[in-house]
């Protein structure tokens, strides 16, 4: 019998300590989660087995955020995953310029348990809390 | 604070809010009524307590209250009543109300703001639908400090995250600052009263929806009995009632009932069900 699918979520920050508290929230949520610090790792990883879910930095060194959500849309089954994308920055312009690339919804540092767990049921990946 | 003067406070807040303090929430009095001491330039809570017993400075009486009463809410709270509303009762009352062409909604403690708002923005998502129809939004809450916040339509960016969308944040809002305001267009559509539902609200007239969500969980079973039965005389023969996850009108009322399907969702129990001018509509049992 087939096992039932677990939830991937891919977590890309150049910071390992957002890395890891999103990793904690995340497999609380029960989802599965794998790491990348760069675009260039995301876009890796991305090639190896599609997420259902990444969380995304928008500012990180060697490929920004930006670039990679992309280049991931560009790619073969790269419409799939539910961008969260994560950013210090407010500005309405960079909100929708995100979006315009193809970010699906969007969540600013420093975010907590509950604006996690909200986003991600926002975008369908979490079955309803209430 | 002696157990005299806490006595006091528990009498004071069931009088006015209709706030259930138990002894375990006494942590609560110290944490929020301490600001209020500082703001009044008061020593203690004792001094505090003392001048509500004079009962001869209303703006501390309202400070009071207010700080003890919790405004917590953010937009699409619970996502469910909201998701309800676009597909269900929304639908409904258009087909109901056809003739007249009239919708009324009333959020019973809408608190800064965003229930309103969230029905607010649905509601212009359906307005194709809504042309020639007069549309109101009632929203009432017992602080006149949130009100006012309600009515600005200004959020934190940790407010308009919690449950909104962010592509409606690029559509409905702009950035003032640091924080986000709510279209004009939007906060016009909904028309901000002060009202203590301890009150009679017979004035404010019947509506076709009400959200009373996450109120009734601080009133004793008494003042929950009240409180209900006199929103079922303000809701229209086929309207909906909406209470928080934690609430029903169970043991409490036999005018309301539970919709079969939808959890939160109450309407008039046959038995009790008003006289209309308009055909019946039964509620849909499906969304």
């Amino acid at each position: 019998m087939k096992a039932p699918h677990q939830t991937t979520c891919l977590v890309v920050d150049d910071s390992a300590v957002i890395r890891k508290v999103a990793r904690r929230i995340i497999e609380d949520l029960g989802m599965n989660v794998s790491e990348a610090e760069d675009g260039n790792a995301a876009l890796e990883a991305c090639a190896a087995g599609m997420p259902d879910a990444i969380l995304l930095d928008w500012n990180m060194p060697n490929m920004d955020g930006y670039a990679f959500l992309q280049a991931l849309r560009r790619s073969e089954g790269g419409e799939v995953p539910k961008v969260l994308f994560c950013t210090t920055e407010n500005d309405i312009g960079a909100i929708a310029r995100a979006l315009r690339a193809g970010a699906d919804e969007y969540i600013m540092k420093p975010f907590d348990r509950d604006i996690l767990t909200a986003k991600l049921e926002q975008v369908g990946l979490l079955a309803d809390a209430a | 604070m002696t157990e005299l003067e806490f006595e006091y406070l528990r009498g004071f807040l069931k009088q006015r809010s209709g706030l259930a303090l138990t002894a375990e929430k006494r942590y609560l009095v110290e944490s929020r009524l301490t600001p209020i001491c500082r703001r009044f330039g008061m020593a203690s809570l004792g001094d505090l307590i003392g001048a509500l017993k004079l009962g001869q400075n209303g703006a501390l009486e309202r400070a009071a209250v207010e700080a003890m009463t919790t405004n917590e809410t953010f937009f699409f709270r619970d996502r469910i009543p909201f998701d309800l509303f676009r597909d269900t009762l929304l639908p409904e009352a258009l087909l109901r109300n056809a003739a007249r062409r009239r919708l009324r909604i009333w959020c019973a403690a809408s608190s800064t703001g965003q229930e309103p708002y969230s029905l607010a923005m649905l509601l212009q998502e359906a307005a194709p639908r809504l042309s020639g129809w007069q549309v109101e939004i009632v929203a009432t809450d017992l602080s006149t400090e949130v009100i006012e916040k309600a009515k600005l339509g200004l959020y934190s960016h940790f407010e308009v995250q919690r449950g909104l969308p962010v592509q409606w944040l690029i559509k409905y809002f702009t950035q003032v600052g640091e924080q986000w305001q709510i279209a004009q267009s939007i906060r016009s559509m909904v028309d901000y009263r002060q009202l203590n539902l301890l009150h009679s609200f017979s004035s404010l007239g019947q509506f076709d929806v009400i959200y009373c969500r996450n109120v009734l969980i601080y009133f004793d079973a008494p003042t929950k009995s009240d409180v209900l039965a006199r929103l079922a005389a303000q809701l229209a023969p086929e309207g909906a009632l909406l209470l928080g996850a934690a609430e029903t009108v169970i043991g409490l009322t036999d005018r309301l009932s539970p919709h079969p399907k939808h959890r939160g969702l109450y309407g008039h129990a046959e038995a009790a069900r008003p006289a209309d001018t308009a055909p019946p509509l039964r509620m849909a049992a499906n969304v």
